[in-house]
């Protein structure tokens, strides 16, 4: 290992000009400077390993567990009484429960794309944040899991949503997109959940080692799989791990092209439009930076990691929000313009209505937060401060799951009879579950935050100059 | 620092891990097989009933006609059960002072119908309808069994819907002309050839859409 201040060899060479560098050109460091091998592993492990747990975590945690039980009600009740307790009924047949199916699973993007995408990118700023938001992905997509399990109104028959060799020699419709939704979402839950995993193996076996507890340690042991970092396991730990990228890679595309086939293969006015893919692509990306910037600030400074999540981290993750949220601005207006395009009577009606109809309000709200809020993002100066980019990131939450409101019962609740029009309300079991939601997903990040290493440990010492001694090839 | 785990270890994980498969294989199979068993399906199963009547000595004994009892068979979709004076037809003449037949004197006199237990129960999302199966040439015994053996009424079929489409998809491997439906003991000589005849004689289609059974 090698210490600070051995300069490697070829790195010693003559000086013959000073280059005075302008500030605003130098890179801002993905990692402050001063640290070595042993503080960061120190740093990191210590949030885990340390006795003593600091009384935030239990009032965070505390909270999460009330929410869970609003949960625990709100499924309770609905197990017992059926789909009735929403808001849901005629023309509205959808409305929370797949709003904010869509809203989790959308905000479960992020991971998989910093993980993956960015990793083949070779990006190496992804390196502080992909642990944690890999398993804000993950935690999301338990979240998302729910709704659509439970909006079957019968969810101990959720097993018929596969195909399996049943009493009824019937296979699920494999021509409906929710079918599709099946795979996709269950393909994308366990390939991030073993992506997660296997990233996690090198540094389950440092908590295994730096363990004082004999139980942790072996719960951290088994969870290491034997790992005693030699070469022939790093070797195949890096393939492995470049192979479970280039599977997600694709993966990070599909899941929310075909949630998107489930609006766009129907023919309701306002769902049926051939950009939706990569549209709800976009968003997907744009909230899940949002989700990851809305954690990832309360977090390091609670947890003092601003040296492993600096400013850059910080403001590649604006710059991400700006780009999809510049898409998704597009988006809706080309929604506008192809309703008038297409000369459809019930489409620009759906545009009309869309704007001035009865939930105007809800679309207005949409353009400020999802189109205006971000544009704040074109400024450093907002871009690199904390406070500007957890409030844009809050506005993004927020227009993430209005532009599903607008989607979902803006859509259905005109009709193209007008006798059958009607409106849709979330009652209040839909807010419980929405709510209830939100604390299965803290309850998790807590538990995560506590139990696990939130900031991968072996590949931030890949980010110090001595890991590049020799040369580039890591 | 000791070792955490003993050497077994390295051996114990690899089974498991590799046993996994296999384990979760058994489970499935273990779960598909318990569906299609009698436990859930109720297949073969006699149930107690307030009279013991037997199919075997009406039928195969006495060589009563299915349709004297069940009387809509051919007309309605439930074949009917029959009223206590069906019964009393005979029985006001013979075995007037069994003790068996106490419960069907007594709903005689009194007026009240006998409470038979229901054999064959199909979920109330799925419509069965006796006489247009009749009327294509489906005979008794084929979802029956051989009635006319059993001492006691039991559910020959699996009542599964894998059952029902396994003739909706096929009719012509089961009809029979119409003739030989009340025939319990009815054998086709040549199903091969005579199957599709008689599908295109009855004009019988392959009814597998969903609304067929559930509306």
């Amino acid at each position: 290992m090698a210490h600070k201040d051995d300069t490697p060899v070829h790195e010693i060479r003559p000086v013959t000009q000073e280059v005075r560098v302008p500030e605003r050109y130098l890179p801002t460091p993905t990692i402050e400077p001063g640290h070595s091998y042993a503080s960061i592993t120190d740093h990191i492990s210590t949030i885990v390993l340390r006795k003593r747990t600091p009384i935030g975590w239990y009032v965070g945690f505390g909270i999460s567990l009330i929410l869970m039980t609003v949960l625990t009600a709100a499924i309770g009740k609905l197990v017992f009484v059926g789909v009735g307790i929403w808001g849901i009924n005629h023309p509205a047949g959808w409305g929370m429960d797949i709003i904010n199916f869509v809203w989790w699973i959308g905000i479960g993007h992020a991971g998989t794309l910093i993980s993956a995408i960015l990793l083949l990118l070779r990006q190496e700023w992804r390196t502080s944040i992909n642990r944690f938001a890999e398993a804000m992905t993950l935690f999301a997509v338990a979240s998302a899991g729910l709704y659509p399990a439970l909006h079957t109104g019968r969810p101990w028959y959720d097993f018929w949503l596969f195909p399996y060799p049943n009493t009824m020699t019937l296979w699920p419709q494999f021509r409906s997109p929710l079918m599709w939704d099946v795979f996709a979402v269950s393909t994308y839950a366990t390939v991030s959940a073993l992506f997660w995993y296997v990233g996690l193996i090198p540094d389950l076996a440092t908590l295994r080692d730096r363990a004082t507890n004999v139980i942790a340690r072996k719960i951290y042991g088994m969870g290491a799989l034997g790992w005693r970092g030699s070469a022939k396991h790093w070797y195949r730990y890096e393939t492995a791990y470049l192979l479970l990228a280039g599977l997600s890679t694709p993966l990070v595309l599909s899941v929310h092209t075909i949630v998107s086939f489930d609006f766009a293969v129907a023919q309701i006015p306002g769902w049926h439009a051939t950009f939706f893919p990569p549209y709800f692509v976009a968003g997907a990306v744009f909230a899940g930076f949002a989700m990851v910037l809305t954690l990832a600030i309360p977090a390091r400074k609670f947890l003092k990691l601003e040296d492993f999540i600096t400013m850059k981290h910080l403001e590649n993750m604006g710059k991400v929000m700006l780009a999809t949220g510049l898409i998704v601005f597009y988006a809706y207006l080309m929604e506008l313009f192809l309703g008038w395009y297409s000369g459809n009577v019930f489409e620009r009606f759906m545009v009309h209505n869309r704007i001035l109809g009865p939930y105007w309000k809800m679309y207005i709200a949409l353009i400020v937060c999802n189109g205006l809020a971000p544009q704040l993002m074109w400024v450093k100066r907002f871009r690199t401060s904390t406070a500007m980019l957890f409030i844009t990131a809050m506005f993004v939450n927020v227009g993430m799951w209005l532009e599903r409101f607008v989607i979902i019962p803006g859509s259905l609740h005109r009709d193209f009879l007008p006798s059958s029009w009607g409106m849709y309300h979330g009652t209040r079991w839909d807010w419980s579950m929405f709510i209830g939601s939100m604390g299965l997903f803290l309850f998790l990040l807590f538990l995560f935050i506590r139990f696990l290493p939130m900031i991968s440990i072996f590949e931030m010492r890949t980010l110090l100059p001595e890991a590049h001694a020799h040369g580039e090839e890591h | 620092m000791a070792q955490i785990f003993h050497r077994s270890t390295n051996t114990l994980s690899r089974v498991t891990i590799f046993g996994a498969v296999f384990i979760a294989g058994f489970v499935l199979w273990v779960i598909g097989g318990i569906v299609r068993s009698p436990y859930v399906t109720n297949q073969g199963i006699a149930r107690e009933q307030p009279v013991p009547f037997s199919h075997q000595h009406h039928v195969a004994g006495l060589g009563i006609d299915c349709r004297y009892c069940h009387t809509s068979v051919e007309k309605s979709n439930f074949a009917g059960i029959p009223p206590t004076q069906t019964c009393m037809n005979c029985h006001a003449q013979i075995w007037t002072n069994a003790d068996m037949l106490a419960p069907v004197r007594n709903s005689f006199s009194s007026n009240t119908p006998i409470r038979w237990e229901r054999v064959h129960r199909l979920p109330d999302y799925v419509h069965f309808n006796h006489s247009i199966h009749i009327n294509k040439g489906v005979g008794c015994a084929s979802c029956h069994g051989r009635i006319d053996r059993m001492n006691l009424t039991y559910q020959a079929s699996p009542l599964t819907m894998e059952w029902c489409l396994d003739c909706h998809r096929a009719p012509e491997k089961y009809v029979r002309p119409r003739d030989q439906v009340f025939n319990m003991a009815y054998v086709a000589t040549d199903q091969k050839t005579l199957g599709p005849q008689l599908m295109r004689a009855y004009n019988i289609q392959k009814l597998t859409s969903c609304s067929t059974c559930h509306y």
